[in-house]
């Protein structure tokens, strides 16, 4: 072929938010390859400012429909770390619980519905419901456990009620916790499933070293808290989160790193499975080695295969965690007070796309400074990585096939760009 | 009802998609639904893009002016646009900035960058292009939006309660939320999601929008009864609430 190629995608579908991909190939040279955000900012940060403390996680779950338990729980310990707020272990087990709950229905919704497609051969779920509506109706029926967990939990399935500075605001009961525990086991044959199908599916065989950051707990394979590791080496508290994603999110063509050697990163589940798979259930370990997923993976479109490994471990872990809380019995406890109404702190989670930091400052019990550093803004410049890596190996393709490629590639990072959109500069100059 | 599908769209300005996530939910148990009606733009969910239709459903608030030549495009092809949730309906929490200056806002967030972005104040849809139905809420209710749209192929405006929140509290017999300490929007706010925040010990955020004619001056002196100063009283009704009492206030 000529190796000059244009890409010009406007508003990548089967994604969260407005993005484009724009590639240029003048003459076998890459000219310009970019993913563009072009959604509308929203400015949470300043509109948390003069917020009182216990309104941040309701309006911070509106960041992302998506991702709404896992803004919460991150913006409650922000909160909470500021003011000295200590919360029960029924508490911390109630709200990893929920946080299973979304990180299950992110992951089916993303690898049963928006990259099956890619891997079938159709455009979407609705022409996969036409083609083999057996895979739609498995991926419905996951789907449906996954936000009823979240429902029981929080009140209801995007935007949680329940969750407050300190606690819960209402308790499940017994019968709840116990029907989603039988329906929860009821769900493995679904999952051996959905293995065996991801398990018949090519994935491009695409690799980049890179470097990948996730949380990371002794004896846990970490979803809230903890401390922030990476494939690098090294351990830091949440506190220095700005060391580690600040200097990448800027200008990253010259972007030199500290503590670092390389230019981008990787959060999501292929992070964390990379660094925490010691940790992972024995039945998501299995499923790791069914689908050939090994702790030295540097293919990007494996993100998904990492996502099919969670969704098992997220089953699992909320079936041992119904059962820890049934064992203990639901208290209906009142919020752990506030010591102090001014200070700072820094929550941090695993959202399904990667580690979300929330960081506030509290005075009088208004919030007065607030930074929000979200998944998707830290792969951005390993997406771009990727794909100007990717680009010259494929300029065989056609522009249908480069297209797709991207476009997969794109849609396997699971993009959250309604989160993202108050990031800096995308742009490649 | 001719033998063709009435034809529909969902389109998202800036907005978290959580209602579309709700209705993809709805579709779950209301399957009914898609076979009625052939969904032929979706693109959170589907690649395909088809701009012909009669119905299109807008998420996410206006705010950047280049949206308006987007909403006039989607009212000229539409028969009949719905705003779908709290930012069509009101500029949902978008519109917390508005309180505040937008280069303060702007430099806030972007820092030198601030000029780069495009962006004013969160507005409701119906500011722009003509809405000929609205369904409330953040997010919106599974089944008021089932019933809205089954109301909608039947020719009908949906149904949206104009009494307030109170009303569903004493229907299903949840104990206010006043008594047990805590505040509430629920004597001004539209009604209709079944009052599932009082229920669930939280006091409502008013994200379905004010009743008609409701007695703002009363709920501040309750609001204040019960501890809150005037700070925390702006901070709690402008979560959803900025436009609308921005608003009432320039008639008051």
């Amino acid at each position: 072929m000529s190796q000059t190629l244009q890409v010009d995608v406007h508003h990548i579908t089967r994604v969260e938010g407005h993005g484009n991909i724009v590639v240029d190939v003048r003459k076998g040279k890459l000219v310009k390859c970019d993913l563009e955000i072009v959604e509308a900012p929203r400015f949470f940060e300043a509109m948390l400012l003069g917020q009182p403390y216990d309104q941040a996680s309701h309006l911070t779950s509106r960041i992302c429909g998506i991702c709404a338990v896992t803004h919460a729980t991150t913006s409650l310990r922000a909160v909470e770390k500021a003011l000295g707020v200590e919360p029960s272990e029924q508490t911390k087990r109630l709200r990893k619980l929920n946080l299973f709950g979304e990180i299950l229905d992110s992951h089916i919704l993303h690898v049963c519905m928006l990259v099956a497609p890619d891997l079938l051969g159709v455009e979407s779920v609705i022409s996969l419901a036409k083609t083999d509506i057996l895979v739609v109706e498995r991926a419905l029926r996951m789907k449906k456990v996954a936000g009823d967990l979240c429902g029981v939990i929080g009140g209801r399935h995007t935007h949680p009620i329940t969750m407050t500075v300190g606690g819960f605001t209402h308790f499940p009961s017994a019968e709840a916790l116990e029907s989603l525990c039988e329906r929860l086991e009821a769900m493995r044959t679904d999952l051996d499933d959905t293995v065996e199908l991801i398990q018949s599916c090519q994935l491009p065989a695409f690799e980049r070293e890179t470097e990948f950051i996730a949380l990371h707990e002794e004896g846990e394979y970490c979803f809230i808290d903890g401390e922030i590791t990476s494939t690098e080496g090294g351990l830091w508290p949440l506190e220095e989160y700005r060391s580690i994603t600040n200097e990448h999110m800027v200008d990253h063509s010259t972007a030199k790193h500290a503590r670092h050697q390389r230019q981008s990163f990787m959060v999501g589940a292929l992070a964390r499975y990379k660094l925490n798979n010691d940790k992972l259930h024995p039945k998501a370990q299995a499923a790791a080695t069914a689908l050939g997923l090994t702790p030295d993976c540097v293919n990007p479109y494996m993100i998904s295969v990492a996502q099919v490994v969670e969704i098992v471990h997220c089953t699992e872990g909320a079936i041992d965690l119904i059962q820890q809380i049934l064992d203990q019995g639901i208290v209906s406890e009142d919020p752990a007070p506030a010591l102090r109404s001014s200070g700072e702190g820094v929550g941090a989670c695993e959202a399904p796309r990667g580690t979300l930091y929330h960081h506030y400052e509290i005075q009088d019990g208004l919030v007065s400074a607030a930074n929000c550093v979200i998944p998707t803004a830290q792969n951005l410049a390993n997406i771009e990585a990727d794909m100007r890596t990717l680009v010259p190996q494929q300029l065989d393709c056609t522009q249908e096939e480069m297209t797709m490629s991207l476009e997969m590639l794109v849609r396997a990072y699971d993009p959250c760009i309604s989160c993202s959109a108050h990031m800096i500069n995308v742009k490649c100059i | 009802m001719s033998s063709t599908k009435p034809k529909i769209a969902f389109f998202d300005f800036a907005g978290c998609e959580g209602c579309q996530l709700t209705v993809l939910d709805s579709l779950q148990t209301h399957t009914e639904l898609l076979n009625a009606v052939e969904i032929v733009q979706f693109r959170e969910a589907m690649s395909e893009i088809n701009e012909d239709y009669q119905v299109a459903f807008i998420e996410g608030s206006y705010t950047r002016p280049s949206d308006e030549v987007r909403l006039q495009a989607i009212r000229d092809q539409a028969q009949i646009v719905v705003a779908l949730g709290a930012c069509a309906h009101l500029g949902g929490v978008n519109a917390v900035r508005n309180a505040h200056r937008l280069e303060e806002v702007k430099s806030y967030v972007y820092g030198e960058k601030a000029e780069v972005y495009e962006s004013s104040s969160a507005l409701p849809i119906s500011d722009f292009i003509q809405v000929d139905a609205f369904i409330p809420g953040c997010p919106i209710d599974r089944e008021e939006f089932v019933r809205a749209v089954k109301s909608l192929l039947q020719g009908n405006s949906p149904d949206i309660p104009d009494y307030p929140v109170c009303v569903e509290c004493k229907l299903r017999e949840t104990g206010c939320v006043f008594l047990y300490g805590k505040t509430c929007l629920g004597p001004i706010t539209r009604a209709g999601c079944g009052a599932i925040c009082p229920s669930f010990g939280v006091g409502c955020e008013g994200c379905r929008g004010l009743i008609p004619n409701p007695n703002m001056a009363s709920l501040r002196e309750v609001l204040s009864e019960n501890g809150l100063d005037e700070m925390s009283i702006r901070a709690k009704m402008g979560l959803f609430l900025t436009n609308q009492i921005a608003a009432s206030d320039m008639e008051a």
